[in-house]
């Protein structure tokens, strides 16, 4: 009985507008649940925790661990008494911002040397993407230990010399250790030359016949047509190579992390492990912003005049009335006057 | 790298001459050349091409050459090293590196274990993320641009960040180093780049045309059916993409991997041939300790051995799927909306 009328109910909201949505919406959530509860676990209780360490010392006893609470103490004593992670730091900087543009510049043009015709496309598609199969931190590094990390046609050493010269040591650092490392850096390349390349790919001939029509050049179509359609692809390359440099094995910082997480001793356990991951996750989320303020689509140019213009207008009716008003303040006034004259 | 040089060098005198000989008799079709040089507009002109081709096989070389130059150390002697002359071929092929490189890593086994941490993460990831992305692509509800930002915002997160506590959470549960410490992530769709696979996974089921599912759903289908018999077929392509990449980025992880399967200060069962490899000066000296003879003290072709076999599985596999693989980024449709 009860059921039944439990069953009329449904059908009687049914008929009502937005159920349908709301069990849609509840379906939803029941297919992302999951994630849901992956988030909880192992995001945003994690990034707390990690935050409560960062801000404690932390010895492992074998009845559990025992938190001193510290204040900012661990992040001082990282930057000022430990002398390896600040420089460990700056040189992961410099170096990122170094080799980001190189290698989505170098993608880039082997992208639109890719998109010519030219014979035999799959097969150096297959010689480019190689690298991503089988790049990863050990492999690297006994490729780089062998010495067949680097162009030996160039003559590194020389060039090296010369930037340690120019530059300060903090800077030449990065600088030559990324000319010995060449072949590496070229190697983080292969997802992005794809990218460009299915993006170049997707970009409407007609537009190239039509400005060749208005007698563009192609140094100008570059600019003007290819640049500005795959800017999105620029800024999405750009992030993925900062992700992939900044969680590669390669990267001392994240080794010093490591070790500092196992050294076991209570002023260099979790805690002091924790505040370097913090920093380093805040230094890498900036790098990012740099990167996205940098390619981050602005309005087109079209956009903004029409804006000034309407700004412009908009300035000019307020001048206009704000004379009207005045010449009506005045007129009055004259009036005012001329009748006490009058007077 | 010489060899390439002489054949370029001979075919940029060739040029030369050529030009020369047009230039010493202008009468003989000076136009034609021209046009032959720098292109018309139907064909693409000669520099052009000989300029993309030069650049294409000389960057496409500077790609192989680590590749190039490991395989040719894995395959010589100690005599073979010390002596200058030979610079790229062996003078024999000597396939006793590999065997001792083999036996330090222990091959078989740790190829076996390799797979399995890579290939079961691989289906957790496969399930969850397209169960998550249809999630994201077919409901509405509320929150859901919310969801979205922060999947992006785990894949810009460093996981170091979140590592620590992550660690001291799985040996709390008992499951450090176990397998479980993989498979339990990539369930619930926190799985190494997790991010890009549900993001996907979204992008494939945002284009299967709604009025399908419409349609199904008046036949009698219900979420569950119009999610298995019509939005997984559609989503093929996804489908081998993500496992693709999810095997070769589990398998290529070292750092996760020896942090919470294999052990750091204390060694459990598991391994993987990467891991074995960055560990494999020690490993060698071990073996060739206990070894009874034939075992040479390390040195760089049995490295190169070493390496040599750790990427030789993804590499096989990299040339029988390579079709999917190159075609997956073009699939995937993150360039085009």
């Amino acid at each position: 009985m009860s059921k039944m009328s439990k069953e009329e109910k449904k059908n009687r909201k049914k008929v009502k507008p937005g159920r349908l949505a709301k069990r849609d919406a509840l379906v939803g959530i029941a297919f992302i649940s999951p994630w849901i509860v992956g988030v909880l676990a192992f995001l945003a209780y994690p990034l707390a925790q990690s935050f409560w360490y960062a801000l404690n010392n932390i010895r492992p006893t074998p009845l559990g661990m025992k938190f001193t609470y510290v204040g900012y103490g661990n992040f001082t004593e990282l930057l000022m008494a430990t002398p390896e992670f600040p420089t460990t730091l700056i040189e992961y900087v410099v170096s990122t911002i170094i080799s980001v543009p190189i290698i989505v510049v170098f993608a880039l043009i082997i992208a639109i040397m890719l998109n010519q015709d030219v014979k035999g496309k799959g097969f150096f598609r297959l010689i480019f993407f190689l690298p991503v199969i089988i790049v990863s931190g050990p492999i690297l590094g006994m490729l780089n230990g062998d010495g067949a990390g680097s162009i030996t046609a160039i003559d590194i050493q020389a060039i090296t010399d010369a930037i340690k010269e120019v530059l300060p040591s903090a800077f030449a650092e990065p600088i030559s250790e990324l000319f010995e490392n060449m072949i590496t850096i070229l190697w983080y390349s292969g997802v992005q030359i794809l990218i460009f390349l299915s993006s170049l790919q997707k970009i409407d001939r007609a537009m190239y016949e039509a400005a060749k029509i208005d007698g563009g050049s192609g140094w100008e179509c570059f600019w003007k047509i290819t640049l500005p359609t795959i800017k999105p692809m620029i800024l999405l390359n750009c992030v993925y190579t900062i992700i992939f440099i900044s969680n590669n094995d390669q990267n001392s910082i994240i080794e010093l992390i490591k070790v500092s997480m196992f050294s076991g001793t209570q002023e260099k356990g979790y805690g002091f492990a924790s505040a370097m991951a913090w920093l380093y996750s805040v230094v890498v989320l900036l790098i990012v912003a740099l990167f996205a303020v940098l390619f981050l689509a602005k309005k087109d140019v079209y956009a903004k005049q029409v804006k000034k213009a309407k700004k412009a207008r908009k300035k000019e009716l307020r001048e206009i009335k704000r004379v009207g008003r005045r010449s009506a303040r005045h007129a009055k006034k004259r009036e005012r006057e001329n009748r006490k004259a009058g007077k | 790298m010489p060899k390439r040089e002489k054949e370029k060098t001979e075919k940029q005198e060739n040029k030369s001459v050529s030009k020369k000989a047009t230039g010493a008799r202008p009468k003989f079709n000076k136009d034609k050349f021209r046009k032959f040089m720098l292109g018309s507009k139907e064909k693409q002109g000669f520099l052009k091409l000989f300029c993309i081709y030069g650049l294409l096989i000389c960057i496409g070389f500077i790609y192989l050459n680590p590749i190039l130059h490991m395989i040719s150390r894995s395959f010589m002697t100690l005599d073979d090293l010390l002596d200058s002359s030979i610079n790229w071929i062996p003078s024999s092929f000597n396939l006793d590196n590999y065997a001792q490189a083999a036996r330090s890593m222990d091959f078989w086994k740790s190829l076996g274990l390799s797979i399995i941490i890579a290939g079961v993460p691989t289906i957790c990831n496969l399930v969850s993320c397209a169960v998550i992305g249809y999630g994201l692509a077919r409901f509405e509800f509320p929150g859901r641009n919310v969801v979205i930002g922060i999947i992006v915002f785990t894949f810009i997160l460093p996981s170091q960040v979140t590592m620590i506590p992550t660690y001291v959470l799985y040996s709390n549960m008992g499951i450090l180093s176990t397998l479980w410490a993989f498979v339990l992530p990539s369930l619930l769709g926190m799985g190494i780049n997790a991010p890009i696979f549900i993001l996907i996974f979204w992008q494939f089921f945002r284009q299967v045309p709604k009025v399908l599912i419409e349609a199904a759903q008046i036949d009698g289908a219900g979420y569950l059916k119009s999610f298995f018999r019509i939005s997984l077929p559609s989503a093929a392509p996804a489908i081998i993409t993500v496992s693709l990449f999810s095997f070769v980025w589990y398998w290529n992880e070292s750092y996760l991997t020896s942090m919470y399967v294999a052990g750091v200060n204390v060694k459990s069962g598991w391994t993987s041939l990467v891991i074995q490899l960055d560990s494999f000066a020690s490993n060698y000296s071990k073996y060739a300790q206990t070894a009874s003879s034939g075992a040479v003290t390390l040195n760089e072709s049995i490295n190169m051995a070493g390496t040599m076999l750790s990427i030789l599985p993804l590499l096989l596999m990299y040339f029988v799927l390579q079709r999917y693989f190159v075609e997956s980024i073009d699939r995937t449709g993150i360039t085009g909306e």
